[in-house]
């Protein structure tokens, strides 16, 4: 781990003005993602930023690595190709809750089933931010907002099930202040050979400001955030909680520790490669329940790129490459100059 | 679907009675009768023989429609002779109808006096019925004008293959080899190379499929050898074609497609990457290039239209040749990924292989009416470079040509193509393509000695960015669907960079005339009377009605567009030596547009979109009225 970084975070700082507004959390975002690459010891050349549209996809003009800003949604589409014209390279897709589960959902949806070796961040601020306000798939039901005037009634889209459905196999979420641990996931995601969706809840500070305040926010934060931990019992509240599992109605219920060893009080441990735990943290809500934060879920399988390059390499070992002899495979027949006549055209008087 | 004009009185005057130089054969049959198949052994013998040939798929678009019905026949046609073939022909001499639906489908275009070979054995009351025949035509009067062989081919099928133990249903399947078997027998064909292509086919599947195929094959070749003379059933012999000399196979434009975009990548020194998604007809260019991994070829079955071409753009990106194949209405779900190629300046392949539109339009037919889509389709003023191919052959070199223009200017060039060349073969002289000019790709690796790099550096002479592979040590930077800077190829909103962007983007494409032949004649004189203007591939049914013309004294030349954009630079200037221009294409007159639009001439259609090809005869009365009404 102790590897010195050979770049720093302000090396990973692109020269480009940040056009974020002020107190945005998606500035945040961009210090942890800077503080990761300096200490995963990413190289720079190596490493590609593609996003989409909306400020969350403004992102890679931010970064000193190669970098595409692409189209509404495609970012996921231009990554797998990028990875499967490359696979040494260090993709990292950046997206929001309208370009990556709205517009961009059926990448996202085909990206992860596939499971490009790649980083997703997805920055989720419940809103449309550079089209100035309108509700996002992940908006709570009855946003008001200027498409909504009298409040949205479709149900809001839960990013990190969204991902386990789609079979992704990392799933992680984080918030923007969490300035310290979100290195930590984003190190864990980059380590992770698949695609690794992390959610990354981000204040719009014009548009829908302190949306997260009830979990995010400094006096709220210990009682109402569970830090995933694999191995370690799912504690909160700075251990006075725990949670446990309802065996009979297959849900999750909090107990209050009172002293109790968490062994004994039957609190469930973490184990990141239990999907169906991993399921019913995610949807926990939130008021009965604290937000599960961190690593949710982790279980590694093959890469699409890895076995892609895999294919092309056992199919094509031992063929040759002659295009001369493919052009000629089949059946064929060869006309000779000496039968060959050339058929004159009759043309009439000029 | 049979135009008033072939049927004109005009048109059989146009055409001599009878071809003894060349044959059209049309097979048609129930869509799960293995028609095609049929089709392909009998071009394969075909092109074997030395014939010169094309052929014309044409089969419905549901994978098997119900059983009899006339919107579920399946044809193939196929023109072959001993002269210069350049379409599947106007007029069929020989219908093989393997059903009654079959027959009401395809009568009205055969030639007066042609040969009807028909199943007795499917026209029985349910299949006659399906066909909305009132009476059975084999035993009315209605086929009077025409020769007519009524064989049971059901039961002398299932006579051929019952010691092998089919049962009914599949016996009938190899209904359509005892016909080919007949018809090699009537034109005098070795039968030995299609035994072989079978086994090749299917003998890993099943040895009994193909013992029973070969029986069927052999039984209606006997059936020809012991047939009375006398019938109308007779063994005609037609010559070898004169060809250039060269080894010849058969090829379908789809193959050729890829073969070319392969060829292409080798010249260029790059890996290929094809993004795709399935769609009637480009999928056949997927399927080719999917075996091909040898070749440094990765082929990617994206989730749609628009994640086809996003990863292509995505593969070009990061140093490989992108391409994308598909239709029309999937072209039209790239159009937002196609302007962002051209604002990121990448170069990309889009192979559109044209199909009847709009919407589903007709998705198995074949039209060219997605030109102004290439040319104009997407928003902002996006310029790219669109050609076309003209024949199953010329998609290679068009392929090719494709690959190097994409590759040379950092552009998106997209590749018209349409169902007719995709699905149709020909003789195709094979090239060598150790004598083909290689273009190989140098990509930007110096780092600048001071400042950063501007990706959007030019090459002076051709206005080209710079390529630069992510990977390359000291030369990170960022690019991306917004206005770049000019000088710096930074996020820009500045109103007089825009204009200067946009300027140069049009002037790269507009340059690239200087870079791509001049505007030949394909046939006749670069001046006269009448300027025949086509692109595409209606290319061989021009050219015979112009020679035709010709050859009675008309004052008309062939003129064949492959560079659609840019123009050729000498276009304009070429077509105001003609006192005319006809314009024929298989839309309401796209290039026509275009054309008065670009050089201000008066540029006449000649339009169909009935989803077949221009019979040459529809052209050729066109060319006589244009000559006639001019004094
Ligand atoms: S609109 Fe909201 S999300 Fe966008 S930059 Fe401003 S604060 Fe951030």
């Amino acid at each position: 781990m102790n590897v010195l970084p050979q770049f720093s975070p302000a090396d990973f700082a692109s020269d480009q003005e940040v056009r974020w507004c002020p107190g945005c959390g998606d500035y945040s975002i961009l210090k942890s993602v800077q503080r990761t690459l300096s200490q995963i010891g990413a190289r720079p050349e190596n490493t590609v930023c593609i996003s989409g549209i909306g400020c969350s996809s403004r992102f890679p003009y931010y970064v000193e690595t190669y970098g595409y800003h692409t189209i509404h949604g495609r970012a996921p589409a231009i990554a797998t190709g990028v990875k499967l014209a490359n696979p040494e390279l260090d993709v990292w897709i950046v997206t929001g809750d309208g370009d990556g589960l709205s517009i961009g959902g059926n990448h996202m949806l085909h990206l992860l089933r596939r499971n490009l070796d790649c980083q997703v961040l997805l920055f989720n601020n419940e809103i449309y931010g550079l089209t100035k306000g309108q509700y996002s798939p992940t908006s709570r039901f009855g946003t008001r907002s200027p498409s909504t005037p009298f409040g949205s009634l479709d149900q809001p889209l839960n990013p990190c099930g969204f991902a386990l459905g789609a079979g992704a196999r990392f799933v992680a979420r984080s918030y923007d202040l969490a300035q310290t641990k979100t290195p930590e996931i984003l190190a864990r995601a980059h380590a992770h050979r698949g695609t690794s969706f992390v959610e990354i809840y981000s204040n719009c500070i014009v548009f829908n400001n302190a949306a997260f305040e009830k979990f995010a926010g400094k006096k709220a934060a210990s009682d109402s955030q569970l830090w995933l931990e694999t191995g370690k019992p799912m504690l909160f509240a700075d251990g006075a909680k725990g949670l446990r599992l309802d065996r009979e109605a297959m849900t999750l219920e909090v107990v209050a520790m009172a002293d109790q060893d968490p062994k004994a009080a039957g609190i469930l441990v973490h184990d990141e490669t239990n999907k169906t735990i991993a399921r019913l943290l995610i949807e926990m809500p939130f008021g009965d329940f604290p937000v599960a934060l961190g690593i949710i879920y982790c279980d590694p399988t093959p890469a699409f790129d890895g076995a892609v390059t895999e294919q092309n390499r056992t199919v094509a070992a031992g063929k040759t490459r002659d295009l001369n002899a493919l052009l000629r495979k089949g059946d064929t027949w060869s006309v000779d100059a000496a039968e060959s006549s050339l058929p004159v055209e009759a043309e009439p008087l000029q | 679907m049979t135009t008033a004009v072939a049927n004109s009185p005009v048109t059989d005057r146009a055409l001599p009675p009878g071809a003894p130089d060349a044959v059209v054969m049309r097979f048609a049959g129930d869509s799960g009768d293995g028609i095609q198949l049929t089709g392909s052994q009998f071009t394969l013998s075909t092109a074997l023989a030395g014939n010169d040939l094309a052929t014309f798929p044409d089969f419905p678009a549901e994978i098997r429609a119900p059983q009899g019905t006339t919107f579920g026949v399946s044809a193939f046609q196929i023109n072959f002779g001993s002269t210069s073939i350049e379409t599947a022909g106007d007029i069929p001499d020989v219908l093989m109808a393997m059903n009654p639906a079959a027959l009401k489908v395809n009568l009205a275009a055969l030639r007066p006096g042609g040969l009807i070979i028909a199943d007795t054995g499917a026209f029985d009351e349910r299949n006659l019925e399906k066909a909305e025949y009132a009476s059975n035509p084999l035993e009315d009067s209605s086929l009077a004008p025409y020769q007519v062989v009524a064989l049971d081919i059901s039961r002398l099928t299932l006579d051929a293959v019952k010691p092998l133990g089919l049962s009914n249903r599949d016996g009938l399947r190899c209904k359509a080899m005892w016909a080919l078997g007949l018809a090699l027998w009537m034109f005098d064909r070795d039968r030995q190379p299609l035994i072989d292509a079978l086994q090749a086919k299917f003998g890993s599947k099943s040895d009994k499929l193909v013992a029973a195929n070969v029986a069927a094959l052999n039984a209606g070749h006997v059936y020809g050898e012991t047939a009375e003379i006398g019938t109308p059933l007779k063994q005609v012999r037609v010559a070898p074609a004169e060809m250039a000399p060269g080894l010849y196979r058969t090829v379908t434009g789809g193959e050729t497609i890829a073969l070319g975009l392969v060829a292409g990548s080798q010249l260029a020194g790059l890996p290929l990457f094809l993004g795709s998604y399935p769609i009637t007809p480009a999928s056949q260019i997927l399927h080719y290039l999917a075996r091909l991994k040898e070749y440094d070829v990765t082929t990617f079955q994206a989730e749609d239209e628009i994640a086809a071409i996003c990863s292509a753009i995505g593969a070009s990106y990061a140093g490989q040749l992108g391409v994308t194949t598909s239709s029309g209405p999937g072209v039209a779900l790239k159009g937002e990924a196609l302007g962002l190629a051209i604002m990121s300046e990448l170069p990309l392949v889009v192979v559109n292989s044209q199909r009847g539109g709009p919407s589903t339009g007709l998705p198995t037919k074949t039209e060219q009416s997605d030109l102004y889509q290439a040319i104009y389709g997407r928003n902002g003023d996006a310029p790219l470079v669109v050609i076309a191919s003209r024949s199953p052959s010329d998609c290679f070199d068009a392929a090719i040509e494709a690959v190097r223009l994409a590759v040379e200017f950092m552009t998106p060039v997209i590749l018209l193509t349409d169902g007719y060349i995709t699905n149709a073969a020909e003789p195709w002289c094979i090239p060598d393509l150790t004598t083909h000019q290689a273009f190989p790709v140098e990509f930007s690796t110096e780092v600048p000695t001071e400042g950063r790099i501007n990706p959007y550096q030019r090459d002076p002479q051709t206005l080209k960015r710079l390529w630069i592979k992510p990977g390359t040590p000291g030369l990170t930077h960022r690019i991306g669907g917004i206005e770049k800077g000019f000088g710096t190829g930074e996020i820009s909103y500045d109103a007089a960079n825009h204009q200067k962007m946009t300027d140069t983007r049009k002037a790269k494409i507009d340059g690239i005339a200087n870079f791509i032949p001049e505007q030949e004649v394909s046939l006749g004189e670069s001046r006269g009377k009448l300027a025949v203007v086509g692109w595409g591939s209606t290319y061989g049914a021009i050219q015979q009605a112009v020679r035709r013309v010709r050859a009675r004294g008309g004052d008309v030349s062939h003129i064949h567009v492959r560079h659609l954009w840019p123009l050729p630079r000498n276009l304009g200037a070429l077509l105001k030596n003609y006192d005319r221009i006809l314009v024929p294409e298989l839309n309401t007159g796209q290039l026509k547009t275009v054309l008065r639009d670009q050089f201000l001439v008066d540029a006449q259609p000649l339009n169909k979109v009935s989803g077949q090809p221009f019979k040459i005869a529809e052209i050729e009365v066109a060319i006589e009225q244009v000559l006639a009404t001019r004094s």
